[in-house]
C-alpha cells in the first residue's frame, strides 16, 4: 500500500510546476499590488462621481468567476490579434483580479486613518501630499498587511485555475503524472502538501502580525 | 483592426440553456452552503472544544480547506476517492469540494462569531435552567448569526463563483458547463463566455442585494 511508481524525476517535474505556480503568483500580484494602490487611492480620495464608478468596475472581477475571465481575455486577446502567451494573459486577468481586491484593501486602510489625525497633520502645516505620504500611508499600511498578504495566498491558490488555459503549473503537472502512473489520491496529496508548505508559514505570520499590531492600538 | 465578427444571435439563442444552467449553478451553491454551515459551525465547536483529538481533526480540515486551493480540493473528491473505490460523479465531487472549502472558511467566521457573544450569556441561559444544547440554540446561535450574517453572503457568493470549476471535473449541465458545451458546438468563445459572465454577475448581484435586505429586516433592533 505504501509504495509508489512515482520517481524522484517526477517530483521534480512537479516541482517545477511549482515554481510556474509562483511565478504566476508574483507577477500576478505585482500586478495587482500597482493598479490595487492607485485604485484604492483614487476611491478613497476622489470626489463621489470618480469614486462611485470605479467601485462599480472594479466589483466586476469579483463578481465573475476567475475561470470566466480567464476564458474572455484568453479568446478576446485573439479577437484582437494580440500574440500574448498563455503565461502573460494569465499574469494579467489574474493581476487585474488581485487589483480588484487590493483597491478594497487599500480603501478600508486609508478610511481607516481618523480624519482628526489628516486634520492634526495639516493644521501642522504639512501639505496634502506630505499628510498622504507621512502620516496615512504609515498608519494604513498596518491595517493593510495582513490583509494583503491573504490576498496574496489567495492569489497563489487560485492560479490553480491557469491550467485551463494551458499552463502547466503545480497541479497540472501533478495530474500529468497521475495519468501516468495511475496514483491520483498519492500524487495529489504531494501536491497539496505542496501548496500546503507555501502558503501555511505565511498565512501564519499574517494572523501573527495581525495580532500584533491590533495590541498596539 | 478586427477581422473577427461578433455572432451575437446564435448567443442569444442559447439564453434558455444557459438559464436552466444557471438553476443549477444555483442550487450547487445553496447545497454546499448548507453542508458548509452546518459542518463549519460543529468545526468551530470543536476547535473550541477540551478534547485534543477533536481539536486535531478540526484544525487539520480547517487549514487543509484554506490552504490549498479548491480545485484541488475538488480534483482529490473526484479522482482521489476514486482510487479508494469510491466513485462519484463529478456533481457530487464539486459538491463536495466546494461544502469542504466552505465549511473551512466558515469554521473560522463561526469561531469569530462565538468569540463575539459573551460568555455570560450562555452562563445565564444555563443557570435559567437550559440544557447546554438548548443554551447554545437557543441564545448563542442566533446572537452568533447576527454578527456572522455578512461574511456569510460573502461566502455565498464565493460558492457560486467556485461552481464554474465543475466544468474541469467534467460537469456539463452548470452554467459554465452548458456554456462550454456549446463553445464546443460554435466556437463562439468569446460571445458566450461573455455572457456566462454576466449570468454570474447579476446572481451575485441578486445574492448580495436581497441579503442586504434580509440583513436590514432581520437584525434591526
Amino acid at each position: 500500500m505504501f509504495s509508489t511508481s512515482m520517481s524522484w524525476h517526477d517530483l521534480g517535474f512537479v516541482l517545477q510546476g511549482a515554481g510556474v505556480t509562483l511565478a504566476v503568483t508574483f507577477w500576478a500580484i505585482l500586478l495587482g499590488t500597482v493598479l490595487g494602490m492607485l485604485f484604492g487611492l483614487i476611491r478613497a480620495v476622489s470626489p463621489w462621481w470618480i469614486a462611485a464608478p470605479l467601485g462599480v468596475v472594479l466589483d466586476v472581477p469579483r463578481s465573475v468567476p476567475l475561470l470566466i475571465q480567464l476564458v474572455i481575455i484568453n479568446s478576446f486577446k485573439s479577437i484582437i490579434g494580440v500574440n500574448a502567451s498563455p503565461f502573460v494573459v494569465s499574469c494579467v486577468v489574474l493581476g487585474i483580479y488581485a487589483s480588484a481586491y487590493c483597491s478594497e484593501i487599500v480603501r478600508g486602510g486609508i478610511l481607516a486613518v481618523p480624519t482628526t489625525t489628516r486634520r492634526a497633520a495639516r493644521s501642522l502645516g504639512m501639505t496634502y501630499w506630505q499628510d498622504l505620504k507621512e502620516i496615512v500611508f504609515p498608519m494604513a499600511l498596518r491595517v493593510m498587511l495582513p490583509s494583503w498578504i491573504g490576498l496574496t495566498l489567495g492569489v497563489m491558490k487560485d492560479t490553480a485555475l491557469v491550467l485551463w488555459i494551458g499552463i502547466i503549473e503545480l497541479l497540472r503537472a501533478s495530474q500529468i503524472i497521475v495519468t501516468r502512473i495511475q496514483e491520483p489520491l498519492f500524487v495529489l496529496t504531494v501536491a497539496g502538501l505542496i501548496y500546503f508548505a507555501m502558503s501555511f508559514p505565511i498565512a501564519r505570520l499574517g494572523a501573527w502580525l495581525e495580532k500584533r499590531w491590533q495590541e498596539n492600538d | 483592426m478586427f477581422s473577427y465578427t461578433f455572432h451575437w444571435r446564435a448567443a442569444f439563442q442559447a439564453l434558455p440553456q444557459m438559464l436552466a444552467g444557471a438553476v443549477v449553478t444555483l442550487e450547487i451553491a445553496v447545497l454546499s452552503m448548507i453542508i458548509g454551515i452546518v459542518c463549519g459551525i460543529f468545526l468551530a465547536l470543536a476547535s473550541g472544544s477540551h478534547s485534543k483529538i477533536l481539536r486535531g481533526a478540526a484544525a487539520v480540515w480547517i487549514e487543509t480547506a484554506r490552504n490549498t486551493p479548491a480545485l484541488l480540493q475538488i480534483y482529490m473528491a473526484y479522482f482521489g476517492l476514486g482510487s479508494l473505490g469510491i466513485h462519484i460523479n463529478s456533481f457530487a465531487a464539486l459538491l463536495a469540494g466546494i461544502a469542504f472549502n466552505n465549511a473551512g472558511y466558515l469554521a473560522e467566521t463561526f469561531r469569530g462569531g462565538l468569540r463575539g457573544v459573551p460568555e455570560t450569556q450562555a452562563r445565564a441561559a444555563r443557570s435559567l435552567g437550559m440544557t447546554a444544547p438548548q443554551a447554545f440554540r437557543i441564545i448563542v446561535l442566533p446572537q452568533m448569526m447576527r454578527i456572522v450574517f455578512y461574511p456569510l453572503t460573502n461566502q455565498m457568493v464565493w460558492a457560486v463563483l467556485m461552481t464554474s470549476l465543475g466544468v474541469i471535473v467534467g460537469l456539463d449541465n452548470d452554467l459554465t458547463g452548458v456554456t462550454q458545451n456549446l463553445n464546443v458546438l460554435t466556437f463562439r468563445t468569446f460571445e458566450f463566455f461573455t455572457i456566462a459572465a454576466g449570468f454570474y454577475y447579476v446572481i451575485a448581484k441578486i445574492i448580495t442585494l436581497s441579503a442586504r435586505a434580509l440583513g436590514w429586516r432581520l437584525f434591526r433592533y
